[in-house]
């Protein structure tokens, strides 16, 4: 991060530790783009599951109400946020849980790091969680001399193979199966000999490994699909069974959650549990749904703790356009709908927060001030695919917009860009000085342009000619044609 | 009804035979189109580059000069959901009332659809042609199968059908220099769909996104052309495009 994003981090902004120094999105994504097996294994995923979702939310007739209702829940709970945690705050307290409240990626992982020390373990088991990927809780315990095990099994090879994940949803998605075994054999302390590439032998070498984790642990660490207000209900959905053995099994539980996970009661619920499996796996119903409320004798953990997340989702809420955001329930659907998304990859984005979502989250929680986080809002062509398959309808098209002029006034200066813009607005601002830049780019036709085309153009326009033609500009423009001939002469055009 | 044509700075200054071709197929339809002289750009360039405060003059000079027309033909869904879409917003003193551009703008396959009522308009094209629907017609106006209705109604056209037709092109504007590589590669796999049709010609109802394809077909001689709908709409065996 440079100084002058140091120096924007005031009170309120978010940090993902591990993300530090990332790549500006462009250079990141050259390197994706040119890499043929990635793009291969992304275009793979990504296509199938995206016809898969298509037909699960074809079969319901009242999806568009799902939708709206689902918008209109997140955006009553995000208007009345403060009411809603203090009550959440008061159920799970009642129900025996501890909640703690965390401004930042630092306070969170030093309460995590602390309750897991004052059970005297040093080992954790995980569930998957966004949250805990974004205040980057595994280097930290690690640091602190505790050892998180990812339980996921797309997780687990991330973790194993010393990686970052690249998609909400499938974490390990640019791996493919010789990847994956050859991560095992050499990571999986206790991997079968002769392992092979067989989706079957992976995953049964996976559990294997993992069974041993679950009988042993004595603290889990998870985070929260959602949190239902009224009843301190905490939910987790998962599809491996992997979830329910974390929060069932040890002593002791930890979750970690974004302050905008709440839902007021549980029948709202109805809404998010058919908006969200069908949008991220494209099922009518995820596998495994794990409720809980505080802690009871005998049955599940001991003890239960709630540690709440700021970290820039409050200046996130902050911004009247920008705050839609928060509504996002992690399927993933705009990531595999997203054509730079495809291309880019995960990692590009810099953050845990890949794809669309990404591009309007980060720059948002951590603010524009790093190179990374000013490309971001422009790592997108405004195609407008993930506005249409978002389940609570957050146009990110129009977040990005909004994003793109904060960085232009915030982030990193641009000054060529500035006055190229300065520019192209003084001229279009009057028809005289168009028609007089028309003029002039007529004239200049035959130096640059050889049949109708230009095959390079200098300075900043030469990445467009690097792979594409441009258009040489006409002999007459339309305006020019019009003023001589009134639009009522033919000219053999 | 008094109709302007709103031909759009990229066509005005790159793409002259598109608004000839509308001016042409709207008077043979018996409807007279003006062309006001003080227009120029909708703002989105600025807009979508987050040059916001540089956008909003070109909004309201946009209010002002078409204040005094009926309808707003435009030749690109792009810059019609532009209006449509943004001006109200950035000029919030014309939002929400009948003046304001943004319920008069039509793209051009919705003025002749919705408006004049017609999708058969005498056109003559004998090409085979594929119809690229770009992503802010698709998406944003949801002009829907308007173009597709036009062009099916074409005497003599082949018409063929783009595999995976609703992928962006990879333009995207200033998208196209800021993330070049991505939008290249987004341009090369709609350039292999377009070749694989075996079409002659592309069309489509935006010519910033055809100048993108069309660039790369160019280049890589794949022996395609690029016409916008207004173009092959026009056309007729006496004055072919």
């Amino acid at each position: 991060m440079t100084g002058r994003a140091a120096r924007e981090d005031g009170p309120g902004r978010g940090a993902m530790p591990t993300y530090l120094g990332t790549p500006s999105f462009p250079d990141a994504a050259r390197r994706a783009v040119s890499d043929a097996r990635l793009r291969g294994n992304l275009a793979h995923a990504t296509t199938t599951i995206r016809a898969r979702r298509a037909e699960a939310v074809a079969e319901l007739d009242d999806w568009a109400e799902l939708r709206e209702a689902g918008r209109q829940i997140k955006d009553h709970v995000l208007e009345h946020l403060g009411h809603y945690l203090r009550l959440l705050e008061e159920k799970v307290t009642g129900a025996g849980g501890t909640v703690h409240w965390a401004r930042d990626a630092a306070e969170a992982d030093r309460i995590v790091a602390d309750l897991v020390k004052a059970t005297g373990e040093t080992e954790v088991v995980k569930v998957k969680s966004m949250a805990t990927q974004e205040i980057g809780l595994n280097e930290f315990l690690a640091e602190e001399g505790i050892t998180a095990y990812e339980t996921d099994l797309a997780e687990l090879i991330v973790q194993l193979g010393d990686d970052r994940p690249s998609h909400l949803l499938v974490p390990a998605v640019h791996r493919n199966r010789a990847d994956i075994r050859d991560i095992f054999l050499r990571a999986m302390e206790d991997v079968p000999a002769g392992l092979t590439d067989s989706p079957a032998e992976l995953a049964e070498a996976a559990r294997r490994h993992l069974r041993a984790k679950f009988l042993s642990a004595k603290v889990a660490v998870s985070g929260v699909n959602f949190a239902v207000a009224d009843t301190g209900t905490l939910v987790v959905v998962e599809s491996e069974g992997n979830g329910r053995m974390c929060l069932t099994l040890p002593e002791t539980l930890i979750s970690v959650m974004g302050i905008e996970k709440i839902v007021p009661s549980r029948r709202d619920l109805e809404v998010f549990l058919q908006l969200l499996p069908r949008s991220s796996t494209a099922e009518r119903m995820n596998p495994y749904t794990s409720m809980w409320t505080g802690v009871h004798p005998g049955d599940g953990p001991r003890n239960f703790h709630l540690v709440l997340l700021d970290n820039g989702r409050t200046a996130t809420l902050a911004d009247d356009v920008g705050r839609q955001a928060l509504r996002c329930i992690r399927c993933s659907a705009c990531l595999n709908v997203c054509p730079v998304y495809r291309r880019a990859g995960g990692h590009a984005y810099g953050s845990p927060y890949p794809g669309p979502i990404g591009a309007i989250l980060s720059p948002q929680m951590r603010g524009v001030g790093s190179e990374v986080d000013a490309s971001l809002p422009f790592a997108s062509s405004l195609c407008g695919a993930c506005y249409e398959v978002c389940p609570v309808a957050i146009d990110i098209p129009e977040v990005l917009v909004r994003l793109r002029a904060r960085v232009v006034e915030d982030g990193p200066r641009r000054p060529l860009e500035r006055v190229a813009m300065a520019a192209a607005g003084w001229t279009l601002r009057s028809p005289t000085r168009l028609a007089l830049a028309q003029r002039a780019a007529s004239s200049a036709r035959r130096v640059v342009a050889r049949g109708g085309r230009i095959r390079r153009l200098p300075g900043p326009l030469g990445a467009w000619t690097e792979t594409r033609d441009a258009p040489a500009p006409p002999s007459e423009s339309f305006r020019a044609w019009w003023a001589r001939t009134g639009g009522r002469e033919e000219d053999g055009g | 009804m008094r109709v302007a044509l709103f031909l759009t700075c990229v066509n005005d200054t790159l793409f002259p035979e598109t608004g000839k071709a509308t001016v042409r197929l709207l008077r043979r339809l018996g409807h007279d189109v003006e062309f006001p002289a003080g227009q120029t750009c909708c703002g989105q360039m600025h807009l979508n580059t987050g040059y916001r405060r540089q956008a909003v003059p070109l909004v309201t000079a946009f209010e002002e000069t078409f204040a005094p027309y009926d309808a707003i033909v435009t030749p690109s869904a792009s810059c019609a959901a532009m209006i449509r879409d943004w001006h109200p917003r950035l000029a919030p003193s014309s939002a929400g009332t009948a003046a304001s551009a943004g319920r008069r703008v039509h793209e051009l396959s919705e003025f002749l659809v919705d408006v004049l009522g017609v999708t058969d308009v005498g056109a003559y094209f004998p090409h085979r042609v594929t119809y690229h629907p770009t992503c802010h017609s698709l998406r944003t106006l949801r002009v829907g199968d308007r173009p597709l209705r036009l062009l099916g109604e074409v005497r003599g056209i082949d018409l063929r059908e783009l595999p995976d037709a609703d992928e962006c092109c990879g333009f995207g504007g200033t998208f196209a220099l800021k993330n070049s590589e991505v939008s290249a590669a987004m341009c090369a796999d709609k350039v292999t769909a377009v070749r694989g049709t075996g079409a002659e010609t592309l069309c489509a109802a935006d010519n910033s996104c055809l100048a993108h394809i069309g660039g790369a077909l160019t280049r890589t001689r794949a022996g395609v052309r690029t016409l916008h709908l207004a173009e092959i709409l026009a056309s007729t065996e006496q004055a072919p495009a």
